[in-house]
This record gives structure tokens, sequence and C-alpha cells, in this order.
């Protein structure tokens, strides 16, 4: 399992460098979305609007955010459960996304997605919400600023932990990983 | 004839209020110190490291600029109200909802009601669940619990059959936890409700989320069934946030009472490592 130090926006040669198990540290621009707002984005998307950023190259962080304390960019900021983009993630991916980063399995029309056009979903650790929260310079709402915690928001991030969970190969780091450490106990 | 005693329902406002704030921000020391017993026995290197996340997160938590986790939950109260206690000055219910609202507003806590169907946060994080019950005496104890979606979302009840027994009840609950996999944010705490009926199964089983962590069941056959599920559940590979290892979970508590000869009732609610749960006694 290799590390990389990766800046976003990422590229077709960041992508298949990647294999599920490596761990990567992301920097730069990442964006948030959750339920409510992949149901607008995709909704727009139908009527034949925009998406509130051009997802080409970029990174989308399932999470809705605890508020932020005067002084600060963000509140806690750990991944939601990943499974509820499920029917959201392909069709964003085909428009140029290139990561997702949450917790917990995804389908498999996602990891299809991945190989067909290069992308790869990260897992990061559940709960670890304030050590994250505590490691984002920059938040700032872009979009659907009703929706509270599951706004649209660019965050700015520096060497953030996230480990390739499926790569652009169909590789999928849980299934590897439950493998490996079954019956160790 | 005993007395009645009056208590001013400000004071479980106040309580309330407390105990959210407290629960959002600084772990039971229990599971604490079973996270770090386990980062200790931990063999996969991945494994530890998340553990040892987890515990940085723990201590940056602690400071109380940033809560556990992003999601601090629905507020789930359970009230064992002594039957001597007279509620003055108010509605009980009311005083719950009024310390609720203050702590998620003041702490910085995420408020995360909202409408099924349209999904509109309420922007207020209520109304809390409540559960009651009476008990003798006239003390007031309150376990405040911030359930969080995630772990939530990866429960369930289920009717088995009186034939599925002992073995029936152990292999649904495996199962059932690694099917969820890394989804409840593992090593989780499994609570699981045996018997009652339908919606008391529930209520057990997220009751049994609330024990001390390390705690049996005193009934000796709960106890070897809490201890025959971890180690299967440890044994799955699954591992801290389904990295892979051998802490899959951190505890597996039961909750029984008698069913119907027709029914065997089988609840399990799943908490994750960030299990946020104070009580306080009035």
């Amino acid at each position: 399992m290799a590390e990389y130090k990766l800046k976003t926006p990422l590229t077709d040669e960041d992508i298949i460098k990647l294999k599920a198990g490596d761990k990567v540290y992301l920097s730069g621009v990442v964006y948030t979305g959750r339920d409510a707002a992949h149901m607008r984005m995709i909704e727009s998307l139908k009527q034949g609007g925009e998406l509130p950023f051009d997802p080409k190259g970029q990174v989308i962080y399932y999470v809705g955010p605890s508020p932020a304390r005067p002084g600060y960019p963000i509140g806690s900021a750990g991944p939601t459960t990943s499974y509820r983009m499920n029917p959201f993630a392909p069709i964003l991916i085909e428009k140029g996304l290139k990561g997702m980063i949450g917790k917990g399995k995804m389908s498999q029309e996602v990891k299809d997605a991945c190989v067909k056009y290069k992308a790869v979903y990260f897992a990061s650790i559940g709960g670890a919400a304030a050590v994250v929260g505590s490691a984002i310079k920059k938040a700032e709402v872009i979009a659907y600023d009703d929706l509270g915690p599951e706004a649209v928001r660019k965050l700015e991030v520096e060497d953030m932990p996230v480990f390739v969970c499926y790569d652009a190969y169909g590789n999928d780091l849980y299934e590897l990983a439950k493998k490996e450490w079954a019956n160790k106990l | 004839m005993s007395s009645i005693r009056e208590i001013n329902v400000s004071i479980i406002e106040d309580a309330i209020y407390n105990l959210a704030i407290e629960a959002a921000y600084k772990l039971p020391d229990d599971i604490h110190q079973k996270e770090k017993e386990a980062f200790e026995k931990e063999k996969s290197p991945v494994g530890k490291a998340v553990l040892e996340t987890i515990l940085k997160n723990v201590e940056v938590s602690a400071q109380g600029v940033f809560p556990l986790c992003q999601d601090t939950g629905l507020a789930v109260v359970f009230m064992e109200i002594g039957q001597d206690v007279h509620f003055v000055e108010g509605n009980l219910i009311d005083a719950i909802n009024k310390g609720v609202e203050r702590a998620y507003k003041d702490a910085y806590l995420r408020k995360s009601t909202c409408d099924p169907l349209t999904r509109k946060n309420l922007g207020n994080n209520l109304p809390a669940i409540v559960h009651t019950f009476i008990v003798p005496g006239d003390k007031v104890k309150i376990f405040f619990d911030a359930k969080g979606g995630g772990s939530e979302s990866m429960s369930k009840v289920q009717m088995l059959k009186p034939a599925d027994g002992r073995d029936g009840i152990i292999k649904t609950v495996v199962d059932w936890v690694i099917e969820a996999g890394p989804n409840p944010c593992p090593p989780t705490i499994i609570g699981v409700g045996i018997g009652g009926d339908f919606e008391r199964s529930a209520i057990l089983a997220k009751k049994a989320t609330l024990r001390h962590l390390g705690e049996k069941n005193p009934d000796p056959r709960l106890a070897e069934m809490e201890e025959e599920i971890l180690t299967k559940l440890n044994n799955s590979g699954i591992g801290p946030a389904g990295l892979g290892g051998i802490t899959t979970s951190l505890g597996v508590h039961i909750e029984m009472e008698p069913c119907h000869i027709a029914t065997l009732p089988l609840a399990i609610n799943t908490a994750c490592h960030v299990n946020r749960h104070k009580e306080i006694l009035i």
C-alpha cells in the first residue's frame, strides 16, 4: 500500500496510479454535499440546469458539518454514510467528478462508474469529526444555503487523510481488508 | 403513605441542557477506556492507525470547540420517574424540548430533525424522542442519548420464530452486523433486545446500548451470548472504520424480557464508537 499527496483538481493520471488500500493526503478544494444537496443537483440536471460547481476533476465530500463557532471556518466534519448517494454518484462521475469521500459501502453501479470514467471512492474515518473539522482551513457556502448543514460548501483542506476504497480497477478495500483480517482474533 | 415530591420542570430543562452539551463533547470514560484497550490489542496496522485517530478525536473534542461527531444526533431521552414525583410549574415534555433546543443552539450542535417527506430541516433538533418509565420512589433518573443517523440506520427489529432459539438469535445478530460492515462507524456497541413484543424489543435494544461498556448482563445465559456474539464480530475482519482488523465491536449488550408463546421478537440497535450518552439522578 502506497501513500500519496494529491492536490485537487484530480486528473486521470492521478487516478490510475491509485489502488485500493493506498493512503492519500488530499489538499486543495473539496466540495461538500449529501442527501438533500444531491437531490437538488440531480433535479437541476434533469431540468437542463447547471450544477453549483463544475464537477470536472473535483472531489465531493459527503458531510453535513456541525455549525461553526465564531472565529472558526467550520464545526466538526466527519463523513456521512455514502450508500444514500448511490443513485447520484454515477451521474456526477459521468460529468467528470473524480472522487467522493465518505464512509461505508456504495453500490456496484458506483464501482462500475469509477472503472468506466476513472474515478475513486475514498473512505474516511466515521466519527473522527473533530479531527477533520479542526484541520479545515476555509469553508464557504456556495449553494443551497437554506439546507443548513446540507448546503453545498467549498472547503479548503490540507493533507486530509483518506484511504482509496474503490479504485479505477474495480477493487474494494472493505472486501479486501475483511478477508485479510477475518479469524485473526 | 409516602408523600409527594414536587420537582420544578425547570430543573429537568437545565439537566437536559447540560447532559446534551456534555454528551456532544465528552466521550463517556468507559468507552474511552475500552478504545484505549482496543488500540493496544489491535493487530492490523491500519486498524491501529484508525483507533489512534479515534483516540485523538476524543482529546480534540474534549477541548470544547468541536463536537465528537458532526452528527450530534436526535435527542433521545429515557426517564425513570418515581411514582411519588409531581412535576410542577410547567409541562414535562415541553421542558425537555426546551432544554434540547437551547443546548443545540448554544453549543453549536447540528440540528438534524427534518420533515420525513420534504426533508426540510426543522432547524431546532426537535422534538426529542422521550421514553418514560414509572418506577417506585420519588427520584427521577434521566438517560440522555445523542443518537446519530448512520448507526441508527443499521438497526432493525425482526420477529423470529420460537424455534430459532438461542442460536437463531446469535446468527441473526452476527449476520446483520457483518452485513452493515463499515456503515455504522465501527468499532460499534451492539444493543440487543430479546422478547417483550414488537416495540418493546426495540426499546430494550436501545436501552442496552446505554449500559456501561464492559458490564455483562447479570443473567449468565445472556452474558455468555454477549461474549459469543462479540467474539464472532471481532473475528469478522471488518475492523475499525471497516478498514480491517480485530476491533469490529467494543461490546455487545443484551436485554431480555418475557414474550408471547407464539413469538420471539429480536431487535438490534447499533451504536457507533462515539456512543454519546449521559445520565443523572435527580
